[in-house]
């Protein structure tokens, strides 16, 4: 692999349920080891986006590939090289912090002789050393929250997909759990995040802004801040960013109907 | 091609689940054990020990004679004597006595004098099953006394003891007492081990989906036929478990005979929890839903198996539709390969048609449960 490669790449891909566009005809590409930032409100299409390029919802219409594997035409392949982290993903609670990761260390088939490497990377990088015996019913949201990101990477899959990792946790454990994906993005590993966090745009390296199904703007965060700059608003912010595109589209969204 | 590893995985994560929840291992353990004793007990349709009043009318020798009988039977147990019919109609219409035997006045003068005499016999009718039974016995024992009585008056006559021209010999092949426990545990066992397994794997997908880790599970490299064998053989060894606690209480507990081979029996109630099993999951993986799939689970167990297996009411002489709907319920099949087992001692040679059918049971659910876990999320 060459340190540029793209590994996700999706060409004008659309998801209709019914008469409902949840993903209108999006195309982008994300490139090795990139923190790639989804930004938009609920019900603009992240999620729905994040699922088809991990397989779980098949596309309408478009391409996706992902560490170079059709979601569509093989999901197999896709689910062994891709990490994946829902909204509601908050591991088994009745089991300990070791039997997670030895489960999810089994399902993603880590081979014998690097599993235990991989569990003490797990622990160690969700802070658990000392809790492997502890019930995950007992963690608090951060911690879960990164034991739940250890166990989605355990096989070192090149592409890791985060559905609102930090929501619910504390400012806290959300600055913890960036440093984190920072590592992985260190260590090669593609993160592909979504978040309704304006702040925590400022960590990607990209960010899309996906509304109504749509990608109204994408860019690196100080490109899309460069782009508001005015007299009046000297420092725009991401949130600033974020407002003014969403009217943008709506003008032109109601102009368009008139 | 099903990966060993991950099959196992995911039947050792099931495990601890069935470990660590309480409520249902305790349902698993303790609920066989109390189903086969309320039923083994409650569900005797052995009609012995009938109440009874007896009504002397005459107070002859001869009616004395033939009361004892009644006195000394083990199917009767005379509650008391009476003067008059009101204590006996008030005694069955409160349920106390079951039937009233009526001996009329001058009954042994004119069984003396030759005559044909009635005797009259009042019946509780509100429960016709054992009304007819209890009919049954009277009608034999009134028999017996009339029988003995001609013989006697033959011989006096001196035309010698002459013999009733038929004469039935009956042999009751299997369960030659006719005791009920005999074949009501035997069924038993296909009912309890239905409910059981419907009900315990009903839980099992839907309380991924309500969790949230379903949506997770999918985005790995798990297939859908090695997250269904790993559910199963996690429920499979409570199954088996309760097998053996089942069979073993029917034995030892309840005396019956188990005259089959148990290497056969064991078979049978593998296929047969294999099928059992693979419905619940599927009902919980349809649904979704945990709530839903246990009553689902519940209704589409209990009463199939209960009322169309042929364990309590014999298939033979149910109306059409419900005799047709037998042939779809797996009980059925396995409820006559337990009673082969257990009373006639039969072996595969003779219950090779219900496995099959049991297993091609078990093989369609598979197969619809894995189809239905491919099913993309949303």
């Amino acid at each position: 692999m060459t340190p540029h490669e793209n590994t996700v790449i999706i060409d004008k891909l659309v998801k209709r349920f019914g008469d409902f566009v949840a993903v209108d005809d999006v195309s982008l590409t994300v490139k090795r080891g990139e923190i790639f930032g989804f930004l938009g409100p609920n019900g603009a299409g992240k999620s729905t986006t994040i699922r088809i390029l991990c397989a779980l919802l098949a596309p309408t219409s478009g391409v996706a590939t992902v560490a170079g594997y059709d979601v569509a035409r093989e999901p197999e392949a896709v689910k062994l090289h891709i990490g994946y982290m829902s909204q509601k993903f908050s591991l088994y609670d009745d089991l300990t912090v070791g039997e997670n990761i030895e489960f999810f260390s089994g399902i993603y088939g880590v081979p014998r002789d690097i599993r235990d490497e991989r569990r003490a990377y797990a622990l160690r990088m969700a802070g658990l050393e000392e809790k492997e015996q502890t019930k995950t019913s007992l963690l608090a949201g951060g911690w879960k929250q990164r034991l739940a990101l250890g166990c989605a990477i355990l096989h070192q899959p090149p592409v890791v997909f985060l559905d609102e990792p930090t929501s619910g946790v504390d400012p806290l454990a959300r600055r913890a759990f960036w440093d984190l994906i920072n590592e992985l993005s260190h260590a090669g590993h593609t993160v592909f995040v979504t978040t309704h966090y304006m702040e925590e745009a400022e960590y990607c390296h990209r960010v899309a802004l996906m509304y109504r199904g749509r990608v109204i703007s994408l860019g690196t965060p100080h490109d899309l801040r460069k782009q508001l700059r005015s007299d009046t608003l000297p420092e725009p912010t991401m949130e600033d960013v974020f407002v003014s595109m969403i009217e943008r589209e709506d003008a032109a969204l109601a102009g368009g109907k008139s | 091609m099903i990966s060993f590893r991950r099959t196992r995985a995911m039947a050792r994560k099931e495990f601890l689940h069935i470990l660590r929840d309480s409520r249902s291992l305790y349902l698993a353990l303790m609920l066989p054990v109390v189903q086969l004793i309320l039923f083994g007990y409650a569900l005797s349709l052995d009609v012995d020990r009938i109440p009874i009043l007896l009504f002397d009318q005459d107070r002859s020798p001869q009616s004395r004679e033939m009361l004892a009988q009644f006195r000394g039977s083990r199917f009767f147990t005379v509650l008391g004597d009476i003067e008059s019919y009101q204590p006996g109609e008030y005694a069955i219409t409160s349920g106390t006595a079951m039937a009233v035997l009526v001996v009329p006045r001058r009954f042994g003068e004119d069984l003396a004098a030759g005559k044909q005499v009635p005797v009259q016999l009042l019946l509780d009718g509100s429960d016709s099953n054992t009304a007819s039974i209890a009919l049954g016995y009277a009608r034999a024992m009134v028999a017996g006394y009339s029988n003995q009585l001609r013989t006697e008056y033959q011989i006096r006559n001196g035309a010698g003891e002459i013999k009733p021209p038929v004469d039935p010999q009956i042999r009751v092949m299997f369960n030659s007492e006719l005791k009920s426990k005999n074949y009501i545990v035997p069924g038993l066992i296909a009912v309890i081990l239905m409910i059981l397994a419907s009900m315990l794997t009903s839980l099992a997908i839907a309380r991924e989906w309500e969790n949230g880790t379903m949506e997770e599970l999918l985005s790995t490299p798990v297939r859908a036929s090695e997250l269904a064998l790993g559910k199963l053989s996690a429920y499979f060894i409570l199954g088996a478990l309760d097998t053996v606690t089942i069979v073993l209480a029917g034995v030892y507990f309840f005396g019956v005979p188990l005259r089959g081979s148990a290497l056969v029996l064991g078979i049978s109630a593998g296929i047969f929890l294999f099928g059992a099993m693979s419905w619940g999951l599927m009902l919980s993986a349809i649904t979704r839903n945990q709530l839903q799939a246990n009553q689902l689970g519940l209704l589409s167990s209990f009463l199939p198996a209960f009322l169309l297996s042929g364990f309590v009411y014999a298939i033979d002489s149910m109306p059409a539709l419900p005799r047709f709907m037998t042939y779809i319920v797996p009980a059925r099949y396995f409820v006559a390969m337990m009673k082969g087992v257990f009373l006639k001692g039969v072996g595969m040679e003779l219950l090779w048609g219900e496995g099959l059918l049991l297993l091609l049971y078990a093989t369609v659910v598979f197969v619809i449960l894995t189809r239905k876990l491919r099913q993309k999320i949303a």
